[in-house]
């Protein structure tokens, strides 16, 4: 377990327990994340992902522990995170366009009281070309596909250009085009020195998309670079018996 | 029928007011709280109640605080019931505003010793008796009605032009507004202000059932027409207007017809949205039952 947490770490987490109803859903968790890595959090449902997540991000109540963006409290480097929410968690029948949505990324440096303009939608159009969907700007969101609504969240998170990306499940029930788009997107964030956070359940992929591993489930397992920590022993410890699920990653173990 | 100038003044009212409700109705329709409305349209006669104890009389200034504090008040318990009490969020609302509607009740009955506050009045309101009541500005007699919801929708048009991306994205993703730091709770509150201060408002001059008709049924029959939402909020107030000013006219026109003398200018307001709702539900050019009907044919007709 790592305790002593470096100042210039995008992301530290000390001994963070969240309890839901009296019952732990995270305990204990102590994370450095180094800056410029393309982070996996993997483990089996109800491990705590999400709720990692959202309580790094001050969505949900902590328990215990705190969260530092970049040696600061959360609250004091809010403005260094972005945070792409399962598609699910929002109402795709919402009365908004494609670049309406992306236009959102750019509301924290607008501030209070001042209304989208023409510099915030050209950043947005912008966006929405880096993930290939630009001739979708003035579709209304219910009318995209699943892969678009999901690079319609991506493309938001451009449009925020933060330094932290929390992405909770970015490859959810997407075509596999649309999994190579958001894969080329995350190394050019992380080439450009960006820290991505992605929660992921393909283990057959985890190893070659990511380049450090967080594995949870409660407690975290095992976090460090993927070439140490994907192993079968950690593999073992997170999943326990499901063992269709191990063989998949054994396979992978093997490609690798 | 007679229309006089009196009747321009109520369909005026009902209009300014209908207008007001569906303002913030829209965002209560897309947060899928309808219902608060409707809530808060009956939990705030404790408010009426209680203020009125306190200072006596009926001056209109403490019984809209208590009213508009009461109306919050129910926002702030149903947060935490359903929080706290792992209930759904629609049965701590009815939890909420039965328990504090039937508070209300007892202390109108204890009120109603020494003051006319009819509970009947509260629910269907007497806007055919608003220009009996009137502040003289200018030369002009307008009556206090119209002043007062004039300036619950002034109220709310003001705040939603200027809080518009922020209603918008605390709406659609609570969770992003708040990492870019707009309090999603905050303006959940703000917005349970407007819809409390706006039912007050309408309360005493037109009844709650318009409040709580007006605040679902344009908004949700705008939603049929448009997927945008400042259309949305513009077509909500033009048919929430409509109803108001049909609604009156019908309610003159209908009852001779079939035999009566009168009826409900409020009732038929309500009912007058609900049959323009029904229309924009068949004829919607994208999701009335007609173009669907027309959709399906035309996919069949294209599969053999």
């Amino acid at each position: 377990m790592v305790h002593e947490h470096p100042p210039d770490c995008p992301l530290s987490v000390h001994d963070l327990t969240v309890a839901y109803q009296r019952k732990p859903v995270i305990w204990d968790v102590d994370l450095n994340i180094p800056e410029g890595k393309l982070v996996g959090i993997v483990g089996p449902n109800g491990a705590g992902k999400s709720t990692l997540l959202k309580a790094c991000l001050d969505l949900i109540p902590k328990t215990s522990g705190w969260v530092h963006i970049y040696g600061q409290p959360y609250r004091a480097n809010r403005h260094l995170v972005g945070y792409v929410p399962q598609r699910e968690s929002v109402d795709w029948d919402f009365p908004v366009n494609a670049l309406d949505v992306v236009a959102m990324g750019t509301y924290r440096r607008l501030g209070w009281f001042r209304p989208v303009g023409k510099a915030q939608k050209a950043i947005a159009l912008e966006a929405l070309e880096k993930v290939g969907i630009a001739h979708l700007a003035g579709r209304q969101i219910s009318q995209l596909s699943g892969g678009q609504q999901q690079r319609v969240f991506l493309a938001r998170a451009l449009a925020q250009d933060a330094k932290v990306y929390f992405m909770d499940e970015p490859f959810a029930a997407v075509d596999a085009a649309t999994e190579q788009a958001i894969v080329v997107l995350l190394q050019e964030l992380r080439d450009s020195g960006r820290t991505c956070l992605v929660v992921h359940h393909d283990l057959a992929t985890v190893a070659q998309y990511f380049d450090w591993l967080i594995f949870l489930n409660l407690r975290v397992v095992a976090s460090g670079p993927t070439r140490e920590v994907f192993t079968d022993e950690n593999l073992r410890k997170t999943y326990g018996g499901k063992l269709s699920l191990l063989d998949h990653a054994a396979e992978a173990i093997r490609r690798s | 029928m007679n229309w006089t100038p009196d009747d321009t003044w109520i369909a005026l009212t009902g209009a300014l007011c209908a207008m007001a409700c569906s303002l913030p109705g829209c965002f209560l329709v897309l947060r899928k709280m309808s219902m608060m409305g409707d809530a808060i349209s009956h939990a705030v006669l404790p408010g009426l109640a209680i203020a009125f104890l306190v200072t006596g009389e009926r001056a209109s200034l403490p019984m809209f605080l208590g009213a508009a504090a009461t109306g919050v008040l129910t926002a702030v318990f149903t947060q935490w019931i359903t929080r706290f009490g792992n209930i759904d969020q629609g049965a701590a609302m009815g939890i909420v505003f039965t328990t504090l509607f039937a508070l209300g009740l007892i202390l109108i009955v204890q009120a109603a010793d020494h003051v006319d506050l009819d509970p009947g009045c509260v629910l269907y309101g007497a806007i055919e008796f608003i220009t009996f009541d009137t502040v003289s500005l200018g030369s002009t007699e307008i009556p206090r009605a119209a002043l007062v919801n004039g300036g619950a929708l002034l109220l709310n048009l003001t705040v939603i032009a200027t809080l518009y991306k922020e209603l918008r994205i605390s709406s659609f993703d609570s969770g992003l507004a708040d990492t870019l730091g707009f309090s999603s709770g905050l303006l959940h509150y703000l917005l349970m202000t407007l819809v409390a201060v706006t039912t007050v408002a309408a309360f005493e001059s037109v009844g709650s059932i318009i409040v709580i008709a007006m605040m679902i049924v344009p908004p949700a029959a705008a939603l049929l027409l448009t997927r945008r939402l400042l259309p949305m909020l513009l077509l909500s107030s033009a048919i929430a207007g409509a109803s108001a000013v049909l609604g009156h006219w019908a309610a003159l026109i209908v009852p001779p017809l079939i035999g009566f003398e009168r009826t409900n200018t409020s009732g038929m307001i309500a009912f007058t949205a609900g049959l323009l709702f029904t229309l924009a539900w068949i004829f919607s050019p994208t999701e009335g039952l007609l173009r669907r009907r027309a959709d399906a044919l035309s996919s069949a007709d294209g599969t053999t």
